[in-house]
């Protein structure tokens, strides 16, 4: 197990040293409104009513500030440092051919109120309530121009939910701790919530229509889970794994640090995400309780029913808004 | 920056544009409003009709939670913004900055007729669709 774990480090290492993904999920804002979003991985795990959401920053290099808006499914209970290697491990579980190269050094380069916040290295966040318009003079007032269509997709989470949450990234502190370029840091968002649901269109963000989207989201989950929209392939949405989890890939990730929730039998499911930004105008919803009927709401094909009069808070979707900050070395940094 | 404005002057002039600034009244009261509301970074409307000779008070709402501007001119002037450097703008009642949620009015009397655009210059807007047309037809 050590040499396993030692070798997954290894990968990690390797994978950071390329261009792995710079956020999982995340629309990424730049001064004046230039976005930078490179192919990103996200790992959605649900067990025992609680989505584990696990996804990367990477520490681009000074000269420049952006900030990314990263929708979730429920307001978190905690957000912390992920690990370090369960975002990789993920990756030589479903790619196979790359784990007997042991390194997988080919793999594609790949004025709201404040609820909570935490430090997490050079990540300062911060957990919002409050609508479209609060979050987006939030971010004007922390210094972020938002692009164009923010306040179109702002609604569009916003309608379902008034949480969000806000990351800083301070190139600063990143240099201070020795992050070299390339260098993530993995985030660990915990969510009690009826059923996982991971935000898609946010990945459109600034983007022009024909630009094109590509990102990986896994799912661990307790059974074989129903999604909306199927993933069909050409609506974007693509099947790439869908069995059950090995029992050494279930014993890897849970050895992770603030893995130890990993069931001991599970579901993996890997989805690649190929469209342009125009087509992307969805959702993924889940359903992994077994009853086969994932949420036209969650999935953002539906508004939000109007108004009842309590609506119970876990049906609820919630957004959550993360600013990153981060000094860009390069004007066209990892594009 | 004073040539500039020198130059953007002598260009609104040629297109029959004649301006009423804060406090200086230089032409008669404004006889017709036009309301240009913004939302989701579009104009609404986008076509908008003014006659030679009439003065016009703009009421320009703010609807997002992220800045705008309107910049009225001819092509010349749009030219000019798409590579301008000025980071928010007021001075001159073609160019506004509408900051987000607000609501600004300026008021502009107009000579000849011509067809103007209106646009937001910040980054992306512009080829995000925020464009209007604004047609000064003959009295």
């Amino acid at each position: 197990m050590r040499s396993i774990l030692a070798a997954l480090a290894a990968a990690a290492a390797a994978l950071a040293a390329l261009a792995t993904p710079v956020l999982g999920c995340g629309g990424l804002i730049g001064p004046n409104g230039a976005v930078n979003l490179l192919r990103t991985s996200t790992l959605a795990g649900y067990h025992a009513g609680v989505e584990h959401y696990v996804t990367e920053f990477q520490f681009a290099g000074g000269g420049g500030a952006f900030g990314s808006l990263t929708p979730l499914p429920g307001v978190p209970t905690s957000v912390e440092r992920g690990g370090d290697w369960t975002l990789q491990r993920l990756v030589i579980e479903t790619t196979p051919l790359r784990l007997s190269a042991a390194v997988p050094a080919a793999a594609s380069a790949a004025p709201a109120e404040e609820l909570m916040k935490v430090r997490i290295d050079a990540l300062d966040i911060t957990v919002l309530k409050g609508g479209a318009d609060e979050v987006g003079l939030w971010a004007e007032q922390h210094g972020f121009r938002l692009p164009p269509d923010a306040p179109e997709v702002l609604d569009f989470y916003a309608s379902r939910s008034p949480i969000f949450l806000a990351a800083v990234f301070d190139a600063d502190a990143a240099q201070a701790r020795g992050q070299a370029i390339g260098d993530g840091t993995p985030v660990h968002i915990t969510i009690p919530t009826p059923n996982p649901w991971v935000p898609l269109r946010i990945l459109t963000l600034g983007k022009t229509g024909t630009e094109q989207i590509d990102a990986e989201v896994y799912l661990l989950t307790d059974r074989r889970p129903a999604l909306l929209p199927n993933p069909l392939g050409e609506n974007g949405l693509g099947l790439e794994y869908d069995q059950a989890a090995s029992d050494s890939l279930l014993s890897d990730l849970r050895s992770d640090k603030g893995m130890g929730w990993v069931p001991n039998s599970a579901w993996l499911t890997k989805l690649g995400i190929g469209a342009q930004a125009s087509n992307l105008r969805y959702d993924l919803a889940i359903d992994a309780s077994g009853q086969g009927t994932p949420s036209r709401v969650a999935a953002g094909l539906e508004p939000l029913a109007p108004a009842g009069p309590a609506v119970d808070p876990m049906l609820v979707l919630f957004v959550v808004l993360t600013m990153g900050m981060v000094l860009l070395g390069r004007a066209t940094f990892l594009q | 920056m004073s040539g500039v404005r020198r130059r953007f002057t002598a260009g609104v002039a040629l297109v029959g544009v004649f301006i009423v600034t804060g406090g200086v009244a230089v032409a008669a009261p404004p006889t017709a409003t036009i309301e240009i509301d913004i939302h989701w970074s579009h104009y609404e409307p986008t076509v908008v009709h003014a006659r030679a000779g009439q003065t016009i008070m703009f009421v320009l709402r703010n609807n997002d939670p992220i800045d705008h501007e309107w910049i009225l001119g001819d092509a010349g002037v749009q030219a000019r913004h798409r590579t301008g450097t000025e980071l928010s703008h007021g001075a001159r009642p073609t160019e506004l900055t509408i900051p987000a949620g607000t609501e600004v009015r300026t008021t502009i009397a107009f000579g000849a007729p011509t067809t103007l655009q209106y646009i937001c210059h910040l980054p992306q807007h512009e080829a995000y669709g925020m464009v209007g047309t604004l047609v000064v037809d003959g009295s």
